[in-house]
């Protein structure tokens, strides 16, 4: 035993993967009672390095020590063990089963051995959920609860399992503003017993907010530790990103053009068919940008999916550049030169089993040079996977990469290079940053902006205000399927868009839209 | 991140290592019932290639599965699952029988082709019912597909006994068909008994054909694009429904160009079927163990076709049940679907190729 050595050191942790070195030589060190920001780019290499410390990598070279001891973790359940523990992005819940079920769930208290002591089970999940303030309902199904509960449950599992050492991985990618708070809350209770906690995170504000201590790693290497105290938000941008980053978009004024979209008075009905968009009018001109803002889930989907080609209107009009697409199929609105970035990229946006190659001609596969009387031509489209790759910095070894294995980032680099370099008049972009890094969220930022400069119209959608308030020259609120006001940038403030994103019009402060 | 930049082996390791594992289990359940395995193979690779008619048999076993493989298999690129192939194959004899016998003044080089485009035909059509409800209504192909299999089975039976029937017998089976239809036994020469035809080099021809069609076209493009992501198709333009129909046109014609060839290069005639043949469901078991490559296809249909050959020689010569080797497909089967399982070991097989090779273990 080594009674002042740190409760975990890792040194010199390497590890590549096939085409890419994921670590190289990176040390990290981890105190007693510290939450431990580990910050980097999507793609970076921060889950990497927390997957083999968890055991689900090993290490080509470097060594873990747990209390000044040389530690092998080959597998979750050698680091469960040594007390570590880890919440995934992506929970490891049984949907259907309870809270205490899941809590429980290969470790069930028994009665005679044989059956199932469920009230044993609540009996004790409510004391460790008391003890570190985790508050959860044992018995609701995990399906039925939010997306922060769900991550207190995942939490919790860890905790019963005896973890000193716990790993969030991008704890806070899923969960709403006031979610985040209570999180906080809980890391900052968890501290306070002792545990120490490794926060994976790209959001500078976060990590200023409520780390001890941040290490940085950039494309596998590490850039530096520091002390949260000493340090800024510029400076980890700076370490993050490998120069300086603008936080505020640089732009020129929009010099708007002729209309290029018109939509008049849209109805949309959504799949339970309800009605989602309730007679929407809008109007974008060439040479602008149209951030569309409200709170998710008030029609912006559909409405997308309407002029996408992707739903059909049950009434209304969608005129672009005088012509009428409002029944055109998705492949008609392409070939009218609108394109579409989607806000869900795994869904809609990429086929991730296909290789970037594959992705990139989704689109226009069956055009020249792409393909001749329906056979493909794979060196064009190679020659034009390559060509963007390099035009867009896409990572990636080369294009006959399947697209899952990419970062959020460079799939999302993939679907903008494809829609962008269509030459394009009209861009309906949906939450185009969704999950990015700063670095990547710059870039895209970039490229809408210089797709307005060359005169060409954009639609944003963002559930992110500050999005919408960085990039658009006009700003439509809509709120229960309705357009509830559109102003000027120059005139919109944060206040005056949250009171529109609920509903009220800024014309008659009294009336609540969609209450008729 | 990146990750896995598979090696060019990585996809063949799986099923190789399951044939040899099932051949292993194959052979411990031949110690267990006191045989000598090393006989027992013996004889059974004596069955399928001891002789040139045993190898002409072999082959005659391998034709109909890569077909029926091959069609399994494109069906699969468009996430729909062909259990149809059975009916498929039926109805695909039943036209090229009829095509074979009615149409007997035409000479060779159009009634061959108009004899296989017969039974392609018949086994698209019988496809396209539950292709159709899928594109258009959602339907689950799988419920259809079966209910057609049935429908093919006793429409089968009604033609050999009524319409279809050979006029000079009260046995139920058609008129054999014209010379001008039956593809040629390029071995016969030899002998009457090499009924090996040239129905495998259009079985080899199909597989290439399918291969250029799933990764040189559009329209494979679009199938495969389907099969796996029918969202982001639709929102990239392309029309689901017709690729998902398209998909499984081609894979009923590839299982009725089966039926078929089964007719003009082997039975001459529709013979009263007691059941299923089982050539549409091995054929979901070699379209398996080949990953739905088609050209992988070529290699499962050959090594499922020896097995069931060679195992009546093993029966006979060495005195181990013939359902042995039907243990021994189950078994590959079992483990080539396993795959979940079976990258779980490939860790620990890394360990001792590192032990082999005197390799260092990585330093955690």
């Amino acid at each position: 035993m080594f009674p002042d050595a740190p409760l975990l050191e890792m040194e010199g942790i390497t590890k590549e993967f096939p085409g890419v070195l994921a670590n190289d030589k990176i040390d990290l060190t981890l105190e007693k009672g510290e939450i431990h920001a580990l910050l980097g780019e999507n793609g970076a290499g921060k889950s990497t390095l927390m997957n083999i410390l968890y055991g689900l990598y090993q290490a080509d070279s470097g060594s873990i020590k747990i209390n000044g001891e040389i530690q092998k973790i080959e597998e979750p359940n050698d680091a469960l063990n040594l007390g570590i523990g880890m919440v995934h992005q992506h929970f490891m819940l049984i949907p259907q089963f309870t809270v205490v079920e899941n809590l429980i769930l290969g470790a069930e208290p028994r009665k005679n051995s044989v059956f199932m002591d469920m009230s044993e089970a609540v009996k004790k999940v409510k004391a460790v959920s008391e003890e570190y303030g985790l508050s959860v309902d044992p018995y609701a199904r995990i399906l039925d609860v939010s997306v922060g509960m769900q991550q207190r449950v995942e939490i919790l599992k860890a905790l019963m399992r005896g973890a000193d050492i716990l790993i969030l991985d991008e704890p806070t990618a899923v969960l709403t503003p006031q979610e985040v708070q209570e999180l906080f809350v809980v890391m900052r209770n968890l501290r306070q017993l002792g545990k120490s906690i490794i926060f994976i995170s790209h959001k500078l504000e976060e990590v200023m907010e409520i780390s001890d201590k941040v290490t940085v790693i950039r494309r596998g290497k590490l850039i530096g530790s520091v002390d949260t105290c000493q340090t800024d938000v510029n400076e980890l941008a700076r370490m993050m990103v490998g120069r300086d980053v603008e936080f505020t978009v640089n732009k020129k004024p929009a010099t708007p053009g002729p209309e290029l979209l018109r939509i008049q008075d849209l109805h949309v009905l959504d799949d339970r068919g309800l009605s989602a968009v309730s007679g929407v009018s809008l109007s974008v001109r060439a040479g602008e940008i149209l951030g569309v803002a409200g709170v998710d889930g008030n029609g912006q989907d559909e409405l997308i999916q309407a002029i996408t080609g992707m739903r059909k209107p049950i009434s209304g009009k969608i005129m672009l550049k005088n012509k009428d697409i409002t029944h055109f199929l998705p492949r008609d609105v392409f070939e009218s030169k609108l394109v579409h970035i989607p806000a869900d990229r795994l869904r809609h946006g990429l086929i991730t089993n296909f290789t970037i190659a594959e992705n990139i001609v989704l689109r226009n596969y069956y055009t020249r040079p792409y393909s001749e009387r329906s056979v493909l031509n794979w060196d064009a489209i190679k020659k034009e996977a390559q060509n963007l790759i390099k035009e867009y910095d896409i990572r990636t070894p080369n294009e006959d990469i399947a697209a899952q294995s990419l970062s959020g980032g460079n799939q999302q680099k993939v679907i903008i290079a494809r829609e962008l370099s269509q030459d394009p008049e009209f861009i309906v972009a949906a939450q185009p940053t969704r999950g990015l890094d700063i670095g990547a969220i710059e870039f895209v930022h970039r490229r809408l902006i210089k797709a307005r400069d060359d005169g060409k119209a954009v639609l944003l959608f963002s559930l992110e205000l500050d999005e919408i308030l960085a990039l658009a020259d006009r700003i439509a609120v809509i709120y229960e399927g309705k357009i509830v006001g559109v102003i000027d940038k120059e005139e919109a403030t944060e206040e005056k868009l949250g009171l529109m994103m609920a509903g009220i019009s800024q014309d008659e402060p009294s009336l609540v839209a969609g209450g008729v | 991140m990146l990750t896995n930049n598979k090696k060019w082996w990585k996809p063949f390791a799986g099923p190789l290592a399951a044939i040899v594992l099932g051949l292993v289990i194959g052979a411990v359940l031949m110690i267990i019932t006191g045989t000598n395995p090393i006989i027992g193979y013996a004889a059974l690779l004596r069955g399928s290639f001891g002789s040139g008619i045993n190898f002409s048999e072999t082959l005659i076993y391998v034709n109909p599965l890569i077909f029926t493989g091959l069609s399994i298999a494109v069906a699969y690129n468009a996430g729909l699952f062909n259990i149809g192939a059975e009916g498929q194959i039926i109805v695909g004899m039943l036209a090229s029988a009829f095509f074979g016998y009615k149409f007997a003044d035409l000479p060779r080089v159009l009634h061959i082709p108009l004899t296989l485009f017969a039974g392609m035909g018949a086994g698209a059509l019988w496809a396209s019912v539950p292709g159709y409800l899928k594109a258009k209504f959602g339907v689950h192909e799988v419920v259809n597909s079966i209910m057609m299999n049935y429908v093919a089975l006793h429409l089968s039976h009604y033609l050999v006994t009524g319409p279809l029937q050979d006029p000079n017998t009260t046995l139920p089976y058609s008129p054999d068909i014209a010379p001008s239809a039956r593809l040629w036994r390029f071995m016969s020469r030899f002998g009457e008994q090499y009924r090996v035809n040239t129905g495998i080099l259009i079985a080899i021809v199909a597989a290439v054909f399918t291969y250029w069609l799933l990764y040189k076209t559009t329209t494979g493009f679009e199938i495969r694009a389907v099969g796996f992501n029918p969202d982001a198709s639709k929102y990239a333009g392309m029309n689901t429904s017709s690729a998902m129909a398209k998909a499984m046109l081609i894979s009923g014609a590839l299982s009725g160009l089966a039926g078929a060839v089964q007719v003009m290069g082997i039975q001459f005639k529709f013979l009263d079927l007691f059941g299923f043949e089982g050539f549409g469901f091995d054929g979901i078991a070699v379209a398996l163990v080949a990953k739905n490559n088609p050209i992988g296809i070529l290699a499962s249909a050959f090594l499922f076709g020896t097995l069931q050959r060679g195992s009546q020689t093993m029966q006979a010569l060495a005195g181990v049940p013939k359902e042995t080797i039907g243990i021994v497909q189950a078994a590959i089967i079992f483990i080539v679907a396993a795959e979940g399982m079976w990258q779980g070991w490939l860790p620990g097989l890394d360990k001792i190729k590192a032990l082999v090779t005197g390799e260092k273990e990585a330093d955690v």
